[in-house]
């Protein structure tokens, strides 16, 4: 490389990867290496779980150990989890501090390199901060507090919430809906839980921040957000972990549930490392009127197979996934969604676009299904996909299942491509390899993004603008 | 040092067949020549060469932009430091507006932080659209995507227009263009010419060096320059064809 040319890039090279250091580890609680019966007791006992939560811990073991992996439809990279070889418990402590003074050196030091209290200030109704497997920090606004609403970890919600939280934890995802829900069930730590009550809309988001620091590790949260009648909740989470050699493990569930007339906007960006496996399960419960979206955006891991779900159990309920994955080279994402139509007039929403980098895979996989003897249902589909280079490849699974007249169903899908000659073309008006491919991600996924919360769009493009400045060669 | 684009002895090859075989030609800030040549002659060749299209491999000579060399530079440096290719076939660039594309790319030749206002960027680039005659709703329409062939190459010069390069390339940027399209594009590049800008056109058609006089005509054969002179010499071409001066080099 000429002079000139390391002179017009300063400091990429050390931000592509922001989110890559790693502190050195100090637990006070730490589960071992495996997971067995006694990895459960161990984790119990450090969270002090009721009696219940250690058998329904126990029983998601066993369904866990029972089931098969979904190779046969899934990616067989699967294969190279090793379950045995994760530590499944890390924590300086289960009970998260409540300012920011409180925390830790190392883990503060790591949430504002993150930028997480300078958002907080900005524009955040309450903040989770969870660093390994419990929250370091949690906080909601006093006013927002004030108003009845709910913010807390997984293990405050199942102690101090019971009335709420058992009625409908595991209940939108059952422990068995799939392997890896029934090894959240059986490990699960940190994640929220909120309750928004009667008629109280919430301004700002409530957002969550999951941090991997730990290697040869295993997250597991577990989130579960009611939305009583009427009321209004955008919730955010954003994900990010160092790089290691070796494999690390992101498994989460959340549950949503929407009551009669509320509104809940479920939004992620994720932004793993390369060695990450992220294996999630997200569902929400759409009572009658009541509208669920979920803005999904994976960017990184080595493999995501996530497909945000929608089950449109009242009448006139409206689901939404709005979802974008970008696959750079040696990553594979397999994302999707689903709306499970159970109700008359119900209606539901999919929009996804993803984009492959050289030998990044991308697949959509859809479920819709509207049985026979509903009336007045919609579905729209949209599935777009844009290659970058040409070795990349996409697949396109709709599976819309659709019974009985009078529902209407829309389906498109479209594959674009940006050659090295468009980039050629690009770089000949002065933009660098990776400004280009910037560029059109960004036209790309433009029009979706627009329909995002403003600090979430900024976000997302300033990521996508690092992640391909990182892809260039 | 010399104010001029200067092609010393190059030699370049794709796919391992020499396409260019010892290339000479200096185009001084200023002036305006013309290269005309046959079909395959390796015109497009040159221009690519000169702007680094990775697909070429350059096996011998130089090229200067003002004294100092570009060979290994990155496309995107050498069009920072002042070279503009209008592309024979211009790629299509879909979901990205020609207003955001300009904006990128003047904003990629400034420091970060000191990005272009975004009320001066407008009026300079509906400046540059009446110029060319060009629909303001273009700015919103994706580069090039479905761009009719005359479209195409129009907003070619509209960004060269937008970015002034030092020295600008026009590879057959009147094929395809209706005789009006032509006069107008004619019209923008005369607009540009001047003492800061070397221009080098590409042609077939002396129809072209009607409406943009060169100051010189360079006749390619074969991947080298074997005869130059005055804009005369186009006509001269124009009627003797190209024969006679494949003739001139085999004498
Ligand atoms: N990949 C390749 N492998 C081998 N030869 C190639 C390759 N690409 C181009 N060529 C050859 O290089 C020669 C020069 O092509 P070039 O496009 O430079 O011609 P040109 O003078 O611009 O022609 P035109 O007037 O038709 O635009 C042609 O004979 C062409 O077939
Ligand atoms: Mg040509």
């Amino acid at each position: 490389m000429s002079e000139t040319n390391t002179l017009e890039k300063p400091d990429l090279k050390i931000d592509q990867d922001e989110g890559n250091f790693s502190y050195p580890e100090d637990y006070a609680f730490d589960a071992g290496t495996g997971l067995t019966e006694k990895t459960i007791d161990y984790i119990c006992e450090a969270k002090e779980d009721p009696d219940w939560v250690r058998e329904f811990r126990k029983k998601a073991l066993k369904v866990f150990k029972d089931k098969p992996l979904p190779t046969h439809w899934a990616s067989k990279d699967l294969e190279n989890i090793h379950f045995d070889d994760f530590r499944y418990y890390l924590s300086k402590g289960a009970k998260p501090k409540r300012t920011w003074d409180e925390v830790p050196d190392d883990v503060k030091r790591t949430f504002e390199r993150l930028g997480i209290p300078e958002k907080e200030r900005a524009f955040l109704a309450g903040v989770e901060a969870q660093f390994d497997s419990e929250a370091a920090y949690s906080n909601i606004k006093k006013a927002v507090a004030e108003q009845g609403v709910i913010f807390v970890g997984s293990r405050e919600g199942l102690k101090d919430h019971p009335e709420i939280f058992r009625k409908w934890f595991g209940k939108v995802i059952p422990t068995a809906d799939n392997k890896f829900s029934a090894l959240n069930s059986a490990v699960f730590s940190g994640g929220s839980f909120i309750y928004v009550p009667k008629g109280v809309k919430v301004k700002h988001p409530l957002q969550a921040y999951f941090r991997i620091n730990a290697e040869n590790f295993g997250q597991f949260e577990r989130t579960l957000i009611i939305v009583d009648e009427g009321a209004e909740l955008t919730y955010m989470e954003g994900c990010t972990a160092p790089k290691f050699d070796s494999v690390t493990l992101h498994s989460a569930v959340v549950e949503l549930v929407a009551m009669k007339g509320a509104k809940l906007q479920y939004i992620t960006v994720q932004n793993w490392s390369p060695n990450v496996f992220n294996l999630v399960t997200k569902r929400g419960l759409a009572h009658e009127e009541s509208e669920i979206k979920w803005i999904d955006c994976n960017i990184g891991s080595r493999l995501t197979m996530k497909y945000p779900g929608v089950i449109l159990k009242g009448r006139k309920a409206r689901g939404e996934v709005l979802s974008i994955a970008l696959a750079n080279s040696g990553q594979h994402q397999d994302t999707g969604a689903k709306m499970i139509h159970a109700a008359d007039e119900t209606t539901s929403n999919i929009i996804s676009k993803s984009i492959s980098i050289g030998s990044g895979r991308a697949t959509y996989r859809g479920l819709v299904h509207i049985p026979r003897h509903l009336k007045g249902c919609k579905n729209n589909t949209e599935c777009d996909a844009l290659l970058i280079n040409t070795e990349s490849r996409t697949d396109t699974y709709p599976a819309i299942v659709t019974r009985g007249e009078g529902n209407s169903v829309q389906h498109e899908a479209s594959v674009s491509k940006v050659s090295a000659e468009q980039i050629f073309y690009m770089q000949q008006r002065g933009l660098t390899e990776g400004q280009a491919m910037s560029l059109s991600v960004n036209g790309f996924v433009n029009d979706l993004v627009r329909q995002f919360p403003m600090e979430y769009s900024v976000e997302l493009k300033r990521l996508i603008d690092l992640e391909m400045e990182g892809s260039v060669g | 040092m010399k104010s001029c684009l200067e092609i010393r002895g190059l030699k370049a090859a794709i796919g391992g067949t020499e396409i260019l075989h010892g290339l000479n030609l200096s185009v001084p800030k200023g002036e305006v020549h013309a290269i005309m040549g046959k079909n395959g002659s390796g015109k497009s060749t040159l221009a690519k060469v000169m702007a680094g299209h990775p697909d070429y491999e350059v096996t011998g000579g130089d090229v200067l932009l003002d004294g100092n060399t570009i060979l290994g530079l990155e496309p995107d440096v050498r069009a920072r430091e002042g070279l503009f290719l209008a592309f024979q076939y211009p790629s299509e660039i879909p979901g990205v507006t020609i207003a955001n594309f300009m904006r990128a790319a003047l904003n990629a030749r400034r420091p970060e932080g000191q990005e272009i206002d975004a009320v001066e960027y407008y009026n300079e680039l509906y400046q540059k659209m009446d110029l060319l005659k060009i629909d303001r709703s273009f700015t919103s329409r994706a580069v090039n995507d479905g761009f009719s062939g005359g479209e195409k190459k129009k907003n070619e010069i509209l960004q060269m227009a937008m970015l002034e390069p030092k020295y600008a390339v026009l590879d057959e940027t009147d094929s395809g263009l209706d005789i009006d399209a032509l006069k107008i594009v004619a019209h923008g590049v005369n607009s540009l010419r001047g003492p800061k800008m070397g221009i080098l056109v590409i042609t077939h058609y002396q129809r072209l060096l009607d409406y943009i006089v060169p100051d010189v005509v360079h006749v390619m054969v074969d991947g080298r320059i074997v005869k130059s002179g005055p804009k005369e010499l186009a006509l001269e071409m124009e009627k003797k064809g190209y024969d006679w001066v494949e003739n001139l080099v085999a004498a």
